[in-house]
């Protein structure tokens, strides 16, 4: 038999079913694969040995007595520790929140709960969500999988590292400007980014609330949309979820893609872009073309303004999200001795954010700033409309858009951390449909010449993840 | 490039206290991105309207109801490492 923590999570559910194995022993196999990997690849900054045990022995019991369960019940899952779980340790790798317990759970992980999952523990990401690399952790960085010298990307590391390495049956993440989508295709599994609006970001950390979303990291497509499935929907908690009907994502899957029109946009195979990575994507895209898509190219000629426009308009929500924090009502308090409430505003915030916090902090305060906010942040906000209504155009003549998730594979640790300008860059190709609030899979497209993952990104009209998905089982069947 | 004044105006107005190395170390990082910004002055913005949001939605609407609590007070008042009296966080003094 496979082992265990290698099955996808229709597997999982199938052999619970038959009693070939108990949720117990799925969540020793995740365990076992932590003991033996996470050592190296540090995909976990907690892990709840307890409570896992305790959510699968209680699934097998139900099970055991007959009871009609969810598809995701008794399987075990790596949580992004952006994502509030009551009772059990959040600390969005800050040394902020460093010991912060949440007293209530994000929706998302209420979904979850209802569903039955077990709950292995938190994964690590950069700090708040704020980088590209994992490398921004107070825990330190996640490596991955495939070369302990590189990084799994981020922010989400963790949640994609845990998935690729085995020691998760299927994780959760966030996507913001990329957050899904680098780290998946850096670590070779799959990672959906949904529209923005389709799944509740209530009780997660919010970074840059007019882009962040949630959404998750899998072995197979058909896992994908168990996932969204469960997940997806509006939530009073969260008014920027649209009463748009979810539908049945699994009806998706076996589409037939003939006749599909695909758009290649040519800015995502240009300079600064791998020549194997774009290979790699257009090989793919070929097998489709076989199987009966059509291929045109296409253009999006403001891709290359989403950096400048992400990095205005991200920090400016970041540094006013992030004002909340302020030592008092949770979060660590300052060290030292204090004058008066101020010096101690300034005293917690100074010593509980990371590097890359207090730059982005201070770029947002920045561009906000009286005499630049019309400059920096009301300019950055046109050019995103902009960026919308190219992509408005392509969707007129295409139904797709695939291209290169990020430039190139996995960079090495440390090679881009004290460069925040070049780090910012890996998230180009990602940005551009975050912008849009477009939904985008990340799909493993084959390996680069020394063995690293290389994916690609399918993205679709806002709402359309059945479409997104459609695509993606088709090339996993190709 | 930001002076060593502006790195520490900007990190005054938002609340965040920083060492002299700090301050040397952000500066030319900061100025860096914000040197890449001027990148969008390329694209004529004239009659084009601001984007805030993506969802489509305007003045959303729901019934005045009260939702059931997450959490409790005693549970809220527990995240705090300041002292807690008569169920209030307890701060230093203001003036």
């Amino acid at each position: 038999m496979t082992e265990l923590n290698k099955l996808t999570i229709s597997e999982a559910y199938k052999g619970l079913r038959a009693k070939e194995f108990s949720s117990e022993d799925l969540v020793n196999a995740c365990l076992t694969a932590i003991g033996s990997k996470d050592g190296d690849i540090n995909s976990y900054v907690y892990v709840d040995e307890d409570g896992a045990y305790d959510a699968a022995k209680h699934f097998d019991k139900k099970l055991s007595l007959g009871e009609d369960l969810p598809v995701l019940a008794g399987i075990p899952v790596g949580i992004k520790d952006l994502l509030n779980t009551k009772g059990v340790k959040t600390t969005c790798c800050s040394s902020f929140l460093r010991d912060f317990v949440p007293p209530y759970d994000a929706t998302v992980v209420e979904k979850l709960r209802d569903e039955g999952m077990v709950m292995l523990g938190k994964t690590n990401l950069d700090e708040f969500a704020c980088g590209a690399s994992t490398e921004h952790s107070c825990f330190g960085v996640t490596k991955n999988p495939y070369d302990l010298e590189r990084v799994a990307g981020g922010s989400s590391g963790g949640s994609a590292a845990c998935v690729a390495a085995d020691m998760a049956i299927y994780s959760i993440g966030t996507d913001t400007g990329g957050s899904i989508r680098q780290p998946a295709s850096f670590c070779g599994v799959y990672g959906m980014k949904v529209s923005y609006g389709r799944v509740s970001r209530s009780g997660v950390t919010a970074m840059a609330s007019s882009w962040d979303t949630i959404g998750s990291f899998n072995k197979t497509p058909e896992d994908v949309a168990i996932v969204l499935q469960a997940i997806a929907g509006r939530d009073r908690r969260d008014l920027t979820t649209p009463d748009v009907a979810v539908p049945d994502y699994s009806s998706f899957l076996d589409k037939d893609i003939k006749g599909l029109k695909i758009g290649l946009p040519k800015e995502y195979f240009g300079e600064g872009v791998d020549f194997e990575v774009s290979e790699r994507v257009k090989d793919a895209v070929a097998k489709l073309e076989g199987a009966g898509a059509k291929v045109e190219e296409v253009s999006l000629p403001s891709t290359k303004y989403a950096v400048a426009v992400y990095y205005i308009t991200m920090p400016a929500e970041l540094s006013a999200n992030l004002e909340r924090f302020d030592g008092i009502r949770y979060g660590k308090k300052p060290q030292g001795n204090v004058k008066d409430l101020v010096d101690f505003y300034f005293q917690s915030r100074g010593e509980g954010f990371g590097d890359e916090i207090k730059r982005r902090i201070m770029i947002g305060t920045y561009v906000l700033s009286a005499g630049y906010f019309d400059a920096y942040y009301k300019k950055a906000q046109r050019v995103r409309t902009v960026i919308i209504e190219d992509f408005k155009k392509v969707f007129k003549k295409v139904d797709v858009i695939i291209a290169p998730v990020s430039p190139t594979p996995a960079f090495k640790v440390g090679e881009l951390v004290d460069d925040p300008l070049s780090m910012y860059m890996a998230d180009a190709l990602t940005i551009p449909a975050s912008a849009a609030g477009l939904p985008a899979i990340s799909c493993p497209a084959g390996n680069s010449s020394t063995g690293l993952p290389i994916g690609l990104q399918v993205i679709a009209p806002q709402f359309e993840e059945g479409t997104v998905l459609q695509v993606a089982s088709a090339l996993s069947k190709l | 490039m930001l002076s060593d004044d502006q790195v520490k105006h900007v990190a005054k107005l938002a609340r965040i206290k920083l060492t002299d190395e700090e301050v040397k170390k952000f500066g030319p990082q900061l100025s860096k991105v914000l040197d890449y910004m001027d990148i969008l002055s390329e694209v004529d913005t004239k009659n084009v309207a601001e984007t805030s949001q993506v969802t489509g939605l305007s003045n959303v609407m729901e019934k005045d109801e009260i939702l059931t609590a997450q959490s409790t007070r005693e549970e809220l008042l527990d995240c705090t490492e300041l002292p807690v009296e008569s169920k209030q966080v307890k701060v230093s003094r203001a003036i």
